[in-house]
C-alpha cells in the first residue's frame, strides 16, 4: 500500500497536488490518492456512491468529499473553464454572465421583435430585395451604436466593411444629425443656433467614429476578416462589425462551389469568434436570389442553403403592401415575428401608419 | 492585391518556400484555402500557419479610413463633394446636388421614353467648362444600338447654353471631348472596358455612360443563373472603375415583360399567404426591368422613366440618399426638362414599378423566348 502510494505520488506529481489542498482529513486524502482520484476533474465527474465504493467509505462521507471538492476547485477555476472540458460555460452562468446589450434600430417594434435591438456576441444577417433599406439600417446601426451610455447606448465605435460602394457618407451624416437631434429632444433641451452649431460638430464626430474599409475582392474580404482580431484588440471600443454586403464578392467569382461554401463557412466561424470574444454585435448584409420551388419562382437570400446555417440571426426585410417589414426567419431565442418599419430622411424610424403591429407568426 | 505574390511578404523564409513548393503563390491562393486544409497541404503545424495567415491577412487588408475623413477628402477634392449636377432642379436636390461620383446609377424605361436623351445631356453636361457648372472633361459614350446623334447633341447644346454653344469653336471642343465607342459584342465591351481603366485617369475622363447594357447581354439571353453569371465579371469590373477612378458611370437598361410564374416572395409569405397583403403593382404593369435582381443589387441609384396615363415620370426608385420621389417630365430641343420641380413622394414599392401606358413603342424584350 505504502508503495502503491509513491508511485501515485511520483507519477501524478504536478496535480497531485491539486487533491492534496483539499480541507480534508489526511486519511481521506491518502484514500483517494489511492484509489486514482489526484486531481478535480477526475473528483467533478464520479457520483457519490461510486466513490463511496471505491473508497470504502460511506456514502455520506463520499458526498461530503465531493462537496469540498467542488467548493475548491469553484473558487480556483479559471474563468470560462469548466471541470469537464476547457472551455465550456455552463448556461445558468452564462445567463448571469451576459445580459446580452444590444443595439438599436430607432424602431421601436423592430427593436421589440429583435428582444432589444441587434445583439451583441450574436451574428446576425439581414437580408431583402434592392433597396428595402438593408444598407440604410447598416448606417443607422453604426451611428446608434455610439449613443452614450447615458443616453441608453454602448458608447462604442463602429466597423463599416463595404464590398459594393454602397456607403455613401452623405447619408451617413444625415442619419448622424438626426441621430443627435433625437438625443438632445430627449433631454428636454430647446433648440438654439448654438445647439445647432453643437450639432454639427457631434454629428461629425459621429462620422469619425465608424473605421470604414471597401473590400474590391473575396481575398480582400477573407484577409480582412483574418485581420480584424488584430485589429478590434487595438480599438477596444469597436462594438459592431457591419459587412455591407457579405454576398457580393462570393456571387460571381466562384466556379467552386464547394469551395466556396468552405470560405464562406470558415469566414462565419472566424466572425462569430470576433463576436463572442469581443462582445461585439456582426450585422451581416445579404441580397435575394430566386429560386425554383414547387413550380414557381420564390426569393430566397443568396449565397445558399449551407451559409443560411452559418448565422445565429437571420432577418428578411420585404414589402407587404405599401409597408416596410422585417421578418425574424430564424433564431435560437427569438420569436417569429415582424415588425414594420420605415426608412425616412433621418434613417429608420417607426412606421406612421395605423397597422404599426408586431405580427406573429 | 488579391494577386499579390506570396515571396514578396516578407514571411520568414522557411515558410515562404513552403508555399512556393506547394504552388501557392498569391495571397489568393493561400487564403482560398482554410487553416487546417493549409495545414495538411504544407504539412506544418497550426501555430506556424495561424501566423503566417495572420501575417498574409494584414499585408493584404486594405487600409482603413473614418468615414469623417471620407468625407472630408470629398469636400476638399471634388466638385460639389462628388457630384454631377444634371441641371433638373428637383433631381438634382433629391439626389443631393446631382449623380453620384464612385456608383453606378443606371436609367431603365421603356424604349424611347427618354433614356438616350438624358444621356446625351449628361454627357454634355460634363464635357463643359466647370464655370459653367460642368467637369470639364472628357466623356466616353459606349454606344451599343448606335442610337448617338452628334447632331441631336449639339441641338440639345445649342438649346441649353446658347451663350456657350455661340462662341466660336465651343461647339467643336465640347463635341471634341465625346468619345464614341461602338460595341458589337459583349467580347468587344470586355476589350474596350479594359481599355478604358488603364487610360482613363490620365485622359482626365470624367463621365462614362453605357448605352445600353441590357443590348450586350440580349445575344446570349438565357433565363437564369448562366446569364446572371456571363454579367457577374462586368459588373464586379465596371463598379470597381467607377470606385477607383471616382466618376459617374450611367447605364442604361431596357425593360422585359414579367413572366407568369415569376414570383416576389419569399417562402414564408408564401405560406402565410393569408396574412400577406397583394402586391398590387404586379397587376398594374407588365414590365419589370431586364438583366435580373442581380444587377438590381449592384446598382446604387436607379432611375425608373416611365409613362402612366400619357404623361412621363422620372422615379428615384433606388437610392441610399434620396427619398422615393416621381418627377412628371417631357423631352424638348433642349433635352429632358422636368415639369414640376417639387415632384410626388410615393410609398411602398410602386416605385418600383414601370409602366407604358399612353406610350406606343416598346420592345417586349422575352417576346420570343417565352414558353
Amino acid at each position: 500500500m505504502e508503495r502503491e502510494r509513491e508511485t501515485h505520488t511520483h507519477t501524478h506529481r504536478g496535480r497531485e497536488m491539486e487533491v492534496g489542498r483539499l480541507p480534508i482529513s489526511a486519511s481521506q486524502r491518502g484514500k483517494l490518492i489511492a484509489a486514482g482520484y489526484t486531481t478535480f476533474s477526475s473528483l467533478s465527474s464520479v457520483s457519490p456512491s461510486d466513490l463511496a465504493r471505491d473508497l470504502k467509505v460511506s456514502d455520506n462521507e463520499a458526498h461530503e468529499i465531493l462537496k469540498v471538492a467542488s467548493h475548491s476547485s469553484g473558487l480556483e477555476r479559471s474563468e470560462g473553464s469548466h471541470l469537464i472540458v476547457n472551455g465550456a460555460q455552463t448556461a445558468w452562468d452564462m445567463l448571469h454572465e451576459d445580459w446580452f446589450t444590444h443595439i438599436t434600430t430607432s424602431c421601436a417594434v423592430l427593436d421589440n421583435i429583435l428582444g432589444g435591438g441587434i445583439s451583441c456576441k450574436e451574428i446576425t444577417e439581414i437580408g431583402g430585395v434592392p433597396g428595402i433599406g438593408k444598407t440604410q439600417l447598416g448606417i443607422q446601426l453604426a451611428v446608434n451604436v455610439q449613443i452614450p451610455v447615458d443616453y441608453g447606448g454602448l458608447g462604442g465605435k463602429a466597423i463599416y466593411i463595404d464590398t459594393e460602394g454602397s456607403f455613401m457618407v452623405e447619408r451617413a451624416l444625415q442619419i448622424a444629425e438626426a441621430c443627435v437631434e433625437d438625443m438632445l429632444e430627449t433631454n428636454g433641451l430647446p433648440r438654439k443656433d448654438f445647439q445647432a452649431c453643437q450639432n454639427e460638430m457631434q454629428a461629425k464626430d459621429f462620422l469619425g467614429n465608424i473605421f470604414y474599409f471597401r473590400i474590391c475582392s473575396y481575398t480582400e474580404q477573407i484577409a480582412l476578416i483574418n485581420y480584424l482580431d488584430k485589429f478590434i484588440s487595438e480599438h477596444k471600443d469597436v462594438k459592431v462589425i457591419i459587412v455591407d454586403s457579405v454576398t457580393f464578392h462570393f456571387r460571381q467569382d466562384f466556379e467552386d462551389l464547394a469551395l466556396r461554401t468552405r470560405v464562406l463557412s470558415g469566414m462565419a466561424l472566424k466572425l462569430m469568434k470576433l463576436a463572442k470574444k469581443f462582445a461585439l454585435a456582426v450585422v451581416l448584409l445579404n441580397q435575394v436570389t430566386t429560386k425554383y420551388v414547387e413550380g414557381s419562382f420564390q426569393l430566397a437570400l443568396a449565397l445558399g442553403d449551407s451559409w443560411s446555417h452559418a448565422c445565429t440571426n437571420r432577418v428578411i426585410l420585404y414589402w407587404n403592401g405599401n409597408e416596410r417589414y422585417a421578418y425574424i426567419d430564424k433564431s435560437p431565442s427569438l420569436r417569429s415575428a415582424s415588425a414594420t418599419y420605415s426608412v425616412t430622411g433621418k434613417g429608420i424610424r417607426d412606421s406612421d401608419s395605423n397597422c404599426k403591429r408586431i405580427k406573429m407568426m | 492585391m488579391a494577386n499579390m505574390l506570396i515571396n514578396q511578404m516578407g514571411l520568414p523564409k522557411s515558410i515562404a518556400n513552403i508555399f512556393a513548393a506547394r504552388s501557392i503563390l498569391t495571397a489568393k491562393d493561400a487564403l482560398s484555402l482554410t487553416e487546417f486544409e493549409l495545414m495538411e497541404l504544407l504539412d506544418v503545424g497550426l501555430s506556424e500557419v495561424t501566423s503566417a495567415v495572420a501575417h498574409i491577412s494584414e499585408i493584404v487588408c486594405p487600409p482603413y479610413q473614418s468615414a469623417l475623413s471620407l468625407m472630408e477628402q470629398r469636400v476638399q477634392n471634388e466638385f460639389l463633394s462628388g457630384h454631377l449636377p444634371t441641371r433638373l432642379k428637383g433631381l438634382d436636390k433629391a439626389l443631393c446636388g446631382g449623380i453620384p461620383f464612385g456608383v453606378l446609377t443606371e436609367l431603365v424605361g421603356p424604349a424611347g421614353i427618354g433614356k438616350t436623351q438624358f444621356c446625351l445631356k449628361l454627357s454634355l453636361l460634363a464635357s463643359l467648362p466647370t464655370s459653367y457648372g460642368g467637369l470639364d472633361g472628357r466623356v466616353i459614350y459606349m454606344d451599343v444600338e448606335s442610337k448617338f446623334s452628334s447632331r441631336r447633341m449639339l441641338e440639345i447644346g445649342a438649346k441649353s447654353f446658347p451663350e456657350i454653344f455661340h462662341t466660336e469653336g465651343m461647339a467643336q471642343d465640347m463635341a471634341g471631348r465625346i468619345l464614341v465607342l461602338r460595341s458589337a459584342s459583349l467580347a468587344e465591351f470586355t476589350a474596350s472596358l479594359q481599355q478604358i481603366k488603364v487610360s482613363l485617369l490620365q485622359h482626365q475622363v470624367k463621365l462614362l455612360v453605357i448605352d445600353s447594357m441590357a443590348a450586350l447581354v440580349s445575344g446570349d439571353y438565357e433565363q437564369g443563373t448562366s446569364r446572371q453569371h456571363s454579367l457577374g465579371w462586368h459588373i464586379s469590373f465596371i463598379k470597381s472603375l467607377a470606385e477607383f477612378s471616382r466618376i459617374p458611370i450611367v447605364v442604361t437598361n431596357q425593360v422585359r415583360s414579367q413572366s407568369r410564374d415569376e414570383s416576389c416572395q419569399f417562402p414564408f409569405q408564401v405560406q402565410n399567404r393569408g396574412e400577406f397583403v397583394e402586391d398590387h403593382t404586379r397587376y398594374d404593369s407588365h414590365l419589370v426591368a431586364a438583366l435580373g435582381i442581380h444587377w438590381a443589387h449592384a446598382v446604387t441609384i436607379r432611375l425608373v422613366l416611365e409613362a402612366k396615363s400619357g404623361q412621363k415620370f422620372i422615379k428615384v426608385a433606388k437610392s441610399p440618399i434620396s427619398p422615393p420621389m416621381a418627377f412628371p417630365f417631357n423631352i424638348t430641343a433642349s433635352g429632358i426638362s422636368l415639369l414640376n420641380d417639387d415632384g410626388i413622394e410615393m410609398t411602398g414599392p410602386q416605385i418600383n414599378a414601370i409602366h407604358c401606358q399612353g406610350h406606343n413603342d416598346i420592345i417586349n424584350f422575352d417576346e420570343g423566348r417565352l414558353q
